[in-house]
């Protein structure tokens, strides 16, 4: 696997109480690209993240990473080459302590000790949390909690990067912290998020869901410009782009 | 609700304590779980009526105590809080057990009384040592230990997880408790029913998370073994404390060190 595409041909998906979830989804994204999945709650989002990875089999439709495909028989490929950080640290954080938790991912893939042991110390260098290393996860701050959880998908060294609603629950503080540390990454980037000023920072690509359907598939300034897409869509324009709330000037 | 938080906090600040650095927390943990496993076999092999022996091991939890720098108010309350049950376990042998064993002047002690403040002691002591290998040795530690020392694999990983998510439980309990009684007035709402509902969800929601913690363990390469990343050094410094203590206990189960403390002390004086 050298090549690092990710693509989705006409996926579809419904759970198995008949909400559909999906419907005839299509993208292809190249090696590095940085793509921003935005769209309301219940659009799809969360649902097509877990296609990506394999954690769903679509109904219809196939999922490619590089030149493979995702089925059962590719999973543990696929996994090593996907990375996930999931919303909520607290379900991705679950040995007792970080240098554990993030040792778990690199010790599954049979690495002898040391290079365990310097993984480890290069991703939690990384996301700058180094010092946390022998505290226990419950003991961490949400933005600590959040840059552990990315250090021990790091540590597996993954082409690409899948995020679910990365900036939740953060301060403003910690939120700017983590947007400029994703910046830093070059790995293929796919973050499905609300935070669309986020999603402008570090995405130059945007595809907007709704209704289990692709709305639009474009550059990022271009979408959050479109009013009326993304009304439809129930989206709004980022802060940064909404014209000043107490003057009304844009800029 | 309040008394609830309060327990939650209290069992987080003995989590703490474990991370302290006395030469007692730097210990192998094997060897201060090996020591409290004899020093519990010992305690609870005593004959029912058993008062006087016993008094000597108060000695271990108190030295390690010392030591291992833990507050001995803290552990006194700890001990106060899971009293209750020992206390209604033994409540009837003083009504049961009538004969009488002991006089001391006029006063007749049943066999009763003797076997309950066994009990009690007896309740005392081995709490006292868990707490105290708790608050000197890291949960995890213990985990590690125990695998090491031949438990199961599968019984060390269902303790580190049952652990960690101890806390995150707790907090979900909370929440859910805040959240009823604010929308609850005198009693109504507080009831039964909804409590029943309560734990129902609570149920669900577990099981939901459960589904993504193993999510984000088969995401990282998760086969079904959970690897202990830890490597534990055995001393001489470590076999000597479990040896040394456990000739201690041994030698309080054989002999009945205040009798024959006292049989000595009586003995100079005459």
């Amino acid at each position: 696997m050298s090549h690092h595409s990710i693509e989705a041909r006409d996926l579809a998906f419904s759970y198995p109480d008949g909400t559909v979830a999906l419907d005839g989804v299509s993208f292809e994204i190249t090696h590095g690209e940085s793509v921003a999945i935005v769209g309301a709650n219940g659009a799809g989002k969360s649902t097509l993240l877990m296609h990506l990875n394999g954690f769903l089999t679509p109904l219809r439709g196939s999922v490619r990473v590089g030149d493979v495909p995702v089925i059962k028989s590719t999973l543990s490929d696929i996994r090593k080459a996907i990375g996930t950080v999931f919303q909520d640290p607290d379900d991705q954080l679950f040995m007792p302590s970080v240098y554990e938790d993030v040792a778990f991912g690199p010790m599954n893939l049979g690495l002898p000790l040391e290079e365990v042991d310097a993984r480890v110390i290069e991703a939690l260098t990384q996301v700058d949390a180094l010092r946390l290393k022998d505290r226990p996860p419950y003991r961490l701050s949400g933005g600590e909690k959040r840059a552990v959880a990315i250090a021990t998908v790091l540590a597996m060294r993954p082409n690409a990067l899948i995020l679910d609603e990365p900036s939740s629950n953060l301060d403003p503080r910690a939120r700017r912290r983590l947007i400029g540390l994703l910046g830093t990454f070059t790995h293929t980037k796919i973050i499905a998020t609300h935070d669309l000023d986020l999603a402008m920072d570090l995405c130059e690509r945007t595809i907007v869901m709704s209704g289990g359907t692709i709305s639009a598939d474009g550059r990022t300034g271009d979408i959050f410009t479109d009013d009326a897409l993304l009304d439809s869509c129930g989206l709004e324009r980022p802060l940064s782009m909404q014209n000043c709330p107490k003057c009304g000037r844009s800029d | 609700m309040a008394s609830l938080e309060h327990e939650i906090h209290e069992f987080g600040q003995l989590d703490q304590l474990s991370y302290q650095d006395t030469p007692i927390h730097r210990l192998d943990p094997r060897a201060k779980v090996l020591t409290t496993l004899v020093y519990l076999v010992c305690v609870v092999s005593f004959g029912k009526y058993a008062v006087l022996p016993l008094l000597p091991f108060l000695l271990f939890p108190v030295v390690i105590a010392g030591l291992g720098n833990l507050p001995t108010g803290f552990l006194f309350r700890k001990l106060l809080a899971v009293a209750p049950f020992a206390i209604v376990v033994g409540i009837f042998n003083p009504l049961l057990d009538t004969h009488i064993a002991l006089r001391v002047g006029t006063l007749g002690i049943s066999a009763g009384w003797i076997s309950y403040a066994s009990i009690l002691l007896r309740f005392g002591l081995t709490t006292l040592a868990a707490l105290v290998l708790i608050g000197t040795t890291s949960f995890m530690a213990i985990c590690a230990a125990i695998e090491r020392m031949g438990a199961p694999d599968v019984f060390a990983t269902q303790l580190l997880f049952l652990y960690r998510y101890t806390f995150v439980l707790a907090d979900e309990v909370v929440r859910m408790g805040r959240a009823r009684a604010l929308r609850s007035f005198g009693r109504h709402g507080m009831g039964i029913r909804v409590y029943s509902n309560m734990l129902g969800h609570l149920l669900l929601r577990t099981y939901a998370r459960a589904q993504r913690i193993y999510l984000a363990m088969t995401c990282r390469g998760f086969d079904g073994q959970v690897r202990i990343l830890r490597t534990l050094h055995l001393s001489t410094r470590d076999v000597t404390f479990t040896l040394g203590w456990s000739a201690v206990f041994v030698a309080f189960r054989l002999f009945n060190v205040p009798l024959v403390l006292g049989q000595f002390i009586t003995g100079l004086i005459t």
